[in-house]
């Protein structure tokens, strides 16, 4: 059990986490999604005192983390896989994190069993591949069987099978009752494992909801119209109940059925250029719910933008229908 | 990948704290191999170059340089380089963390700071001090037996009744060689090893508070090495207020049997001069102590 209170870090003028409230519940694998840069990191960094927050406070297991008799049973994290000093041994780096806990020497052969390094337990991490690295910090974090586990975006740069032993561990870990927070940019992901969404922007809570309820709520039909008398056609629809955004000639109208949106159109002599129904991807209503707190955006002409969310729409279809 | 419970993990007592950490510490600095090696070349260096020193030193002895002579000094004079080489580990046990990151997993294991900074310094401390000893007493010993029988160079021409007929005088020997029994000499040699691992805390506390090797170092040698040498360039009347508050000259007057400095300036005493040198280091690492508790990591 995570719980946040007005959870708030500020960099000189830059607010990277902006009053967050949040209770992440043990049974569960909670996604922590938003964009780079949404202050995912900072979070979970402020969860384990890493960092200090500006104002607000955060508990784990109902007390601040450094409150621990023996902080790695209550909370085992992978922050960053790379934050090892690539000289030491597998075994030696995992001793010597065990020993600050008084956890047992012979349990770092078991987590190493567990993550399945056991062959390269006595090799300087220096040598070892990016999945064999994430292996390792995830061993780091199970040493003390803990009851809350962090993970930071956890699956990047693994390869499929990496990305599966993940997954599965972690609804492994939420199925033995642990509190698993995992962070990621990606909403597919989440998709795939997580039963609870943190969405944030910018550093604020955009949504706290069930994953099922998150696709209820953002993944509607929406109408695709194009007219030349766009801003008309507009008011009619908003009249009706309709939501509207428009860009260009061009309206995307929610909330209001295909045919109807038609029969405005006709009944009130209005031309139209194209009349489509689009099922908006999960992808999509996150980086639509996201668009404003998007931390960076990159140049990309008009034309080549709209090729682009075609072509992930495409992509998202196909992994539908496989 | 189906269990998970863990079998072995026996059911938590107490409160995870100090002598956790130090073992933690003991396993860190022991299992990455650039401790070896720069353990090893600090002794190497200290006592490398002492013996050199002391060689060069033995066979180049005239009448008047007796009156000066101090044997312990003499006997040690690499650690003027060795601790070159020791602030090297000092700064790397600490930046090391920051420059891998793996401070950020350490913390995470461990999120009482001050427990984590104090067992690193207290491991450190033992490794260097016993590092220090081992150099400054193996000098020592080989430093003596080349004092012990000391052919004097004789200057020529030596007067001997006729003028302007030098005879070459016969060579003399003496015995300029001391034991740990004599009177300051024990105190002196564990100061040369005291002063070695001061050395290197000074720069323990340095990487704490800059979390940068390279720069640690750096600073550290400032203090050491290049305040020392802009001594050498200050008019009298300055340098008689501020050489005895020179760090390498405050913290060196304890690895001797004579005073180090100009004869005409005042210097503090062996163990004072050691206390303000422990002190400057001591600044510096309550600072870093102070930072590495509050900063981010």
């Amino acid at each position: 059990m995570i719980e946040a209170a007005g959870l708030t870090k500020r960099y000189g003028d830059k607010l990277a986490v902006d009053d967050l409230s949040f209770a992440v519940l043990p049974g569960q694998v909670t996604g922590f999604l938003g964009p780079n840069g949404a202050g995912k990191s900072t979070t979970m960094r402020m969860i384990l005192g890493l960092d200090a927050p500006t104002s607000g406070t955060v508990t784990v297991n109902g007390k601040p983390f450094d409150a621990a008799d023996h902080p790695m049973r209550e909370v085992g994290a992978l922050l960053d896989a790379k934050a090892i000093h690539g000289g030491r041994s597998a075994y030696h780096h995992l001793l010597c994190l065990a020993q600050t806990n008084d956890l047992p020497a012979r349990r770092v052969g078991e987590v190493l069993e567990l993550v399945g390094l056991s062959d390269v337990a006595r090799k300087r991490s220096k040598g070892f591949s990016l999945g064999m690295g994430q292996r390792l910090g995830i061993a780091a974090a199970l040493l003390g069987d803990p009851r809350v586990l962090m993970f930071d975006e956890p699956v990047n740069g693994l390869d499929p099978e990496g990305i599966l032993w993940i997954r599965n561990l972690m609804k492994a870990l939420a199925a033995d009752g642990r509190t698993v927070f995992v962070s990621s940019h990606l909403m597919s992901e989440m998709e795939h494992t997580a039963d609870h969404l943190l969405v944030i922007g910018r550093g604020r809570l955009i949504a706290d909801c069930t994953v099922a309820e998150f696709i209820e709520r953002n993944s509607e039909q929406q109408v695709k119209v194009r007219s030349p008398h766009a801003a008309k056609l507009a008011e009619l629809v908003t009249a009706a109940g309709g939501r509207v955004r428009s860009e260009e000639g061009t309206l995307h109208v929610a909330n209001l059925p295909l045919e109807r949106v038609g029969d405005l159109a006709f009944d009130n002599g209005i031309r139209l250029h194209e009349l489509t129904a689009v099922q908006a991807s999960l992808e999509e209503a996150f980086m639509e719910l996201t668009k404003d707190s998007v931390e960076y955006h990159a140049a990309v002409p008009a034309a080549q933008r709209a090729q682009a969310t075609a072509e992930v729409g495409a992509a998202t279809e196909q992994k539908a229908e496989a | 990948m189906t269990t998970l419970t863990a079998v072995s993990l026996p059911p938590a007592k107490g409160r995870a704290g100090f002598p956790g950490a130090l073992r933690s510490e003991w396993t860190k600095i022991r299992s990455v191999r650039s401790t070896t090696w720069t353990l090893l070349a600090t002794a190497i260096v200290t006592i490398g170059i002492s013996t050199l020193f002391a060689w060069g030193q033995s066979g180049h002895m005239g009448r008047e340089d007796l009156a000066t002579f101090d044997p312990v000094r003499s006997s040690m004079f690499g650690i003027v380089f060795g601790q070159l080489v020791i602030v090297v580990i000092g700064a790397m046990t600490l930046s090391g963390e920051y420059t891998t990151g793996m401070i950020r997993t350490s913390l995470s294991a461990m999120p009482r700071r001050g427990v984590v900074f104090g067992a690193k310094l207290t491991v450190f401390t033992v490794v260097a001090l016993i590092t220090g000893l081992f150099c400054s007493f193996t000098s020592f010993f080989i430093g003596q037996t080349f004092f012990h029988d000391v052919t004097l160079r004789t200057f020529g021409p030596v007067k001997n009744g006729a003028a302007d007929q030098p005879v070459p005088s016969a060579p003399v020997h003496v015995h300029l060689s001391t034991t740990l029994g004599a009177p300051h000499v024990l105190q002196a040699v564990i100061g040369g090893g005291l002063y070695l691992a001061v050395s290197s805390l000074l720069a323990f506390g340095l990487a704490a508070l800059l979390r940068h090797t390279a720069g640690a170092i750096t600073a550290a040698i400032a203090l050491l090495f290049v305040t020392f040498i802009m001594t050498q360039f200050l008019p009298h009347d300055w340098a008689a207020h501020v050489d005895k508050w020179v760090p390498f000259l405050a913290g060196s007057q304890i690895w001797g049997v004579r005073k180090l400095g100009d004869d005409s300036i005042s210097m503090f005493s062996a163990w004072t001069g050691f206390g303000v040198f422990t002190a400057y280091a001591a600044i510096v690492i309550i600072g870093g102590a102070i930072l590495f508790r509050k900063r981010d990591a």
